[in-house]
Parts: C-alpha cells; structure tokens; sequence
C-alpha cells in the first residue's frame, strides 16, 4: 500500500485528480501555493485568477473564489478586484506567455503602480497548452514548434528575465522572487511571503516558479529534471530579489 | 414651433470665440431659455480656425449643428473663408474691419455684410482683452437673443473672482459689451 | 464625505461628459476604472473630481484592455463600476468586453463615439454601433442605450447600471463625441426620490465564509471543454436575453400611422429627424418618426409594423450603414424601400434631413 501524501487543505478534493499531464510543473506550483494559504490561514479571503495557456486548468482547482480570465489579463482583473475591495488576497496566475508576452504591459505596469496583489507565473520556456510553440522565455537554441532548428538569439532575442525585470521597476515594499519547482520548500517560502507581503499592504508581490512541461519539452523524467536543474538556472537565476522583509531586517 | 437663433462664431485660436459662444450660452440659459452650444474640436483647435455653433430659443433645440447660420461672426481672414459656406439669404455676416480682404472674397447672398472696428476701437478705447466680448456685444445687439444684462450677469459668473480682485477688469468688460452693442 | 450629491432636482447647464460623471455618481457607482482617449476624457475629469468626496474610486490603467478588465474585477468583488471609451479604445474594450458577456458580468460602459476606421477623426461619428452591439467574438448579448439629450445621458446612465445588475448583461451608454462636449440643459435629480430603486450589487467573490467550509467557492469560468457544453450554456443565455428583451426595449415614434415617410435614426441624429419631421408635418406631409433608443435589443415588433404601413424608411444615420443593418436585420420580409441618408463620421442637420425626405416623397 502506497501512502498518499496529504493534500493542501485549501485543495478541491472533488477536482482531483487534477487536469495537468503527467509530470507538469503547475502540480508542484500549486501544492507551495495551496501550503501556502493554508499556512497563513487565509482561504476564506484569497481570490484566485488563472489566465489563459495551462494555467486556466485550475479554475476549479481550490477551495478558493476562481476566476479564469483571457490569456495576459488575469493581472487587471484581480488589481480590478483589490481596489475594489482591499480586504480580498489576489492572486494572478500565470505562465510566462501570459506574463511576459501578451500580458506584460499588465505585469509592468501593476508593478510600477505597486498594486498590491501577488503574481505567480509558472515559467516553463513554451507556449504548451497550444502546442508547444516558441515563448519569451524559450532558451537559446532550444527547439520548439515555432523555433524548430533552435531558438536563435539573433533573429527572436534572448529570454526575457521577467523577475530582474519587474526588479526594476518595482517600488520600495514589492518582493520580487525566482523560485523552482526543484526546490519545493524554498519556492513554497517565496510564495508565502510574496502572500505575507500582500496582506501587510506593502505593495506588489511576484514570484516566479520554474516549471517543467515534460510533454512539449518531450523529455522523461530525467531529462525533464535535467533541464530544470541545470539548463534553465543558466538564464533563470534562482533567488530573491527584493523583500521588504530583509531591507528591515538590514535596518535593524 | 418656437423661433431657434443661430448663431456661429469664428476665429483664430487665443480670440475667444469659444468663452463668448459659452457665456451667450449661459447667458441664455440663465434666462430660462434653452441653449446648445458646440465647439468644433479636434486637431483643428491646435493651428486651425476655431468654430462655435450656438443656437437659443424657447424650445428645445434639435440637431446639434446647422447648414445655415442666422448670424456669423469672423474675426480673422481664415475664418472668413471657413465660414462663407453657412451663409444664406436670410444671413447676417459680420467681420472685423480690420482683415484685409479681396472684396470678392466676402460672402454673396447674405441678407447683410457688416464690417465693424471691433479690433480698433478695442485697442485704443478700451484693452486688446476685451476684444471678444466687444463681438458679444453686437451680436447681442443683432440677435436679442439675451439682453445685455443677463450678459453682464452670465460674464459676472465667469469673471466674478476676477473682478474681485480688480473691480476696473469688470467695468471694462461691461464697457465692451456696450460698445460692442453700439457696432451693429 | 458621502452625502448625496444632489438633494434636490436643478436644472444645470454643462456638457455631456461632465453629465455622465454626475449620472455615474448619482446612481451610486463605487469605482471607475478608465484610460484616457478623445472624446470622453472629462467624464474621467469630473469624475476624479466628484470622488474623493463622495467616497468613490478611481482607477488609471494603463490601455483599455486593463480599464475592461479592472472593471470586470470591479464587479466581480462586487462594486457597481463602470468605464468609458471611444474609438480605438472601444475596439480595444471588446475583448474585456466579451468576457464580461460570456460570464453574465454587469459591467456598464459609456461610449462616446468618434470618427472612425481606425484614428479617423476625435469628433464625433455613429460609426460604433456594430463594434458597440455585436462587439467582440460574441453573440451581441448586450443591452445598448443610444441617446440623444443630456437629460437622456443622465437617465440613461443611471438606469444602466439597474439593468446591468437586474439582468446581468454588459450595459452600454452609447453618445458620441458632439453629446460628449455640447453644453445644453437638463434637470438634475436623485434618482431614489424620483422613486427609482437601487438593483444592489452582489459579490462574487469574497462572500462571507470559508469556500468548501461553510459555503462552495465562487469558481468562474468562460471556458468550456467540449462544443456541447458552450452550446447549452449560450441557450440559457439567449432564453434569459429573450426574456428580459420584452422589458429592456424603448423606443420612441409618433406620426408613423398615415406616414408616407418614415424617418428612422438614433442617438444624436434623432434630434434633428425629430424636428424636420415636426416641420414637415405642420406643413401637411405625410412623415413620421421612428427611433430606437436600445440598439440591443431592437423594438423588432414595432419597427416592423411601422415599416408594413410606411411607403418608404428614410434611414439616416453618421455612419455607412451601421444601424441601416439592425433595421433589415428586423424587417426581414418587409417589401417597403429603405433610402439611405448616410453621412459617416460627419454631423446631419435638420435641413439635409427635410431636404431628403422631400425628395423622396
């Protein structure tokens, strides 16, 4: 007999198991955000925002207010949602299409108005639930269904670094992260205080989860953890890299 | 059907045609009449002549902007040219005396063409400033569609903090009007 | 903070921008959410101005997808919250828009109609109707008040977000850019005196309790997996729409009975038909009137017994044949002649309404 570890509270029992391949990253992503809320106790006032691309999988999967948006714009909806009631937890979710590409005037913006809202964007370098295509993130050289010999710097640029990006945009009181489904705790960490951040009114919280998509990627699980582990921190450099929390504690 | 007055008004941007078409608006409509005023907008306002269509009457008024004016005031050689096409036989024009321009360039048809010193006498006899409202006053005097006072009253309303500060700015403003009414 | 903004009924004189910001404020709205484009930047002006001492809000987003988009979230937390827009703006507003029909969301918007394609001119037009009716990768699930006064931008603001909440249904004040910056009278009034009651808004999200504890959890979604799912859902949409069409429908006609000549316009332009078509009356001609005021839902009944009787429909609009197509589209059957009198993006007097209605007798 195989023993199940226990599930997030805040967790759907009923829409589980959830709708994500095998070996998807969003899983991972989710269970550090479901521990998350149920750490900080706040389930009955988060609202969760899921875009489209894979991420919209999870409109049903908390026991959480869900709100699946259009692809780039769950970012405005749940910054519509905190200036209309600040006492809700919004959170966007997101993958780095979404994110960087068709929604990044959002995420720019909402940064540099330091809403206070937290974005969590899933980074997986393609667009997956279309089928693989070449994203803002998709590494040099790497193929994908719009880049088939390869991405090529020269002729679609390099990846977008979008924490270094929001980071420098962002005001005093944001916490801006890169975490990785590689290392669970530190990336459930993250999310928690990016949470903890929003709900001490600080200003606008992102954190970004590298994520694997073994099925565009078409790896098995070495390979999927290859790739996560070694390739991707070569461009996506893991860490915090901006919290309130540490520049008080500096002060002190 | 109640009569409706219309009324256009034309000029170079910094002229004021637009504060005069608005304070004969509300002029009229502190009266109780009805009023609709529209400037025309757009990229024009920023280089190009600026145009205000107002009409008054007893009645509400219909569309918003019209073929033929009642009255048109020019006060630039632009805006001479701009607005001859809503001049019909029924039509007064009137224009600064001081634009010069080909005869045969001002309107044909209209019921009158009237060339007034408005600039002139604003310049020696009173302040560039109150050029414009120099122009309420004749076409207050062509049109009644307010009377002087309601004038005065609607510009008090506008300019009262003004006035406050320098009671003389309201005596000459309401000298203009006088004067202006003394052109047609 | 937060009296009522008018106490008793006034009778003012402004522009019409600054008469939706006071319809927006009078009917209770909580947030506006905008971005600015020609010409409704002054209903954001005085809105900005009227808020902060009535305890509203204000939102300056950063393209009109996001001021669609925060106005949905508006909303959805369950404040009565509107935007406005115009021209490439509103094609912009589409995409919000059409989520906003899709999940039944109240979202009421103000159209001030400019030139259009494209940038064209930041005038005026009527050149938003189809963008403003059947918008978006939709079905036109909308309800579309076209006005023509500012009494009627003050009604008709107000009454907005009633039926946006009563109903469910993306609501829209269409005007257009000479509404938006003419100044011409109206009253002013506080709607709950004139007996008018507040639909309330409601939350979907943030109820109280915890969701899967004490209540389930608000999940929405405009996605569906499979076509017949989409299919079953769009048929109580339409069920639901078709019902509330019979109690949303205005419209406004006389001399229509006798009338050789029907004159059909909307919004602004009706002003004018209104008064060519009196004129001509006094003088003996056979004329009538037609005009609707929701472009969605159309008076279908009424537009097409007025089009059985009449000779002729004189369709006159600011725009190549926008609303001439939500005529047909209702008259399907009809053998009367439509003779168009179109003028897009430019203004139609009442003299080139008389002059082509005479010609057509």
């Amino acid at each position: 007999m195989t023993v199940q570890p226990a599930m997030p509270k805040c967790w759907r029992p009923e829409s589980k198991p959830h709708k994500f391949c095998p070996g998807c990253g969003h899983g991972l992503v989710l269970k550090a955000l479901g521990e998350a809320i149920d750490e900080l106790g706040i389930q009955d006032r988060v609202v969760f925002g899921c875009d489209i691309g894979c991420s919209l999988l999870a409109w049903d999967f908390f026991n959480v207010d869900s709100i699946q948006t259009h692809h780039g714009r769950t970012t405005p909806v749940m910054v519509g949602i905190k200036r209309a009631n600040p006492d809700l937890i919004c959170i966007a979710y997101m993958g780095d299409g979404g994110g960087y590409a068709i929604g990044s005037q959002h995420l720019v913006n909402s940064a540099s108005r330091n809403e206070k809202i937290t974005v969590l964007l899933a980074l997986n370098t393609v667009y997956a639930m279309t089928g693989g295509q070449m994203a803002p993130t998709t590494m040099p050289d790497q193929k994908a269904e719009t880049s088939p010999y390869g991405r090529d710097p020269e002729e679609s640029g390099y990846p977008t670094q979008g924490p270094e990006m929001v980071a420098a945009i962002a005001r005093e009181g944001s916490y801006v992260a890169r975490g990785t489904t590689v290392n669970m705790r530190q990336l459930k960490s993250y999310i928690k205080k990016a949470l903890e951040n929003q709900m001490e009114g600080n200003g606008f919280s992102f954190v970004e989860a590298l994520a694997g998509c073994p099925t565009n990627w078409r790896t098995n699980a070495e390979k999927t953890w290859n790739f996560l582990q070694k390739d991707m921190p070569k461009y996506f450099k893991v860490g915090e890299l901006k919290d309130p929390g540490a520049n008080e504690k500096e002060g002190q | 059907m109640a009569e409706v007055t219309k009324i256009m008004m034309a000029g170079e941007g910094g002229q004021g045609v637009q504060s005069v078409a608005q304070i004969l608006a509300e002029a009229a409509d502190n009266e109780g009449r009805e009023a609709l005023y529209i400037p025309n907008f757009g990229v024009e306002q920023r280089g190009g002549v600026s145009i205000a269509f107002l009409q008054i009457s007893d009645e509400r008024i219909g569309a918003p902007k019209f073929d033929i004016a009642d009255i048109i005031v020019a006060l630039s050689d632009r805006a001479i040219y701009r607005t001859k096409q809503y001049v019909g036989e029924k039509t007064v024009f009137v224009y600064d005396a001081g634009i010069e321009i080909p005869e045969e360039d001002l309107p044909k048809g209209a019921a009158k063409v009237l060339a007034i010193p408005a600039l002139e006498i604003a310049k020696n006899e009173l302040h560039p400033r109150v050029f414009n409202v120099m122009i309420m006053g004749a076409v207050i005097a062509a049109t009644k569609v307010v009377t002087d006072k309601a004038a005065k009253d609607a510009i008090e309303k506008k300019l009262g903090y003004k006035f406050e500060q320098n009671p003389k700015l309201r005596d000459l403003n309401y000298k203009a009007i006088d004067k202006g009414m003394e052109l047609v | 903070m937060s009296e009522k903004l008018i106490t008793e009924e006034k009778r003012v004189f402004m522009t019409g921008n600054e008469v939706v910001a006071w319809a927006a404020v009078a009917a209770g709205a909580e947030i506006m959410y905008g971005y600015p484009i020609t010409p409704q930047n002054e209903i954001m002006h005085y809105w900005t101005r009227l808020a902060p001492k009535y305890d509203r809000k204000f939102l300056q987003t950063e393209d009109e997808l996001s001021a669609g988009f925060t106005t949905i979230g508006g909303v959805m937390a369950g404040r009565k919250s509107f935007t406005a827009t115009a021209g490439p703006g509103n094609t912009l507003m589409q995409e919000p828009l059409s989520m906003a029909e899709a999940m039944r969301l109240p979202v009421v918007t103000v159209v001030q109609q400019r030139g259009g394609p494209s940038t064209a001119t930041v005038i005026y037009s009527q050149q938003e109707v189809t963008l403003t009716t059947f918008g978006g990768n939709g079905e036109g699930m909308r309800v579309v008040y076209s006005t023509a006064t500012h009494q009627e931008l003050f009604d008709y603001t107000i009454k907005s977000f009633n039926v946006a909440w009563k109903y469910r249904f993306p609501t829209f004040v269409l005007g257009d850019g000479y509404q938006a910056k003419m100044r011409e009278s109206l009253t002013l009034y506080d709607p709950e005196q004139k007996g008018v009651d507040f639909v309330p808004a409601e939350r979907f999200v943030g109820k109280p309790g915890t969701p899967g504890v004490d209540r389930e959890p608000g999940h929405y979604r405009n996605t569906y997996n499979v076509e017949e799912e989409l299919y079953d859902v769009l048929q109580e949409h339409f069920a639901d729409y078709k019902k509330m069409a019979e109690e949303v429908v205005e419209y406004d006609a006389f001399d229509t009975e006798d009338a050789d000549v029907v004159v059909v316009s909307h919004g602004v332009v009706s002003r004018g038909a209104k008064e060519a078509v009196e004129r001509m009356r006094k003088e003996g001609k056979k004329v009538g009137y037609f005009r609707p005021i929701t472009l969605r839902p159309m008076p279908e009944k009424q537009l097409k017994e007025v089009a059985d009787k009449a000779k002729k429909l004189l369709v006159v609009e600011s725009a190549q044949g926008q609303f001439a197509k939500l005529i047909k589209d209702v008259i399907y059957g009809s053998t009367t002649e439509i003779v168009p009198l179109f003028k897009p993006g430019v203004g139609i007097t009442t003299e080139e309404i008389t002059a082509k209605t005479k010609e057509i007798l």
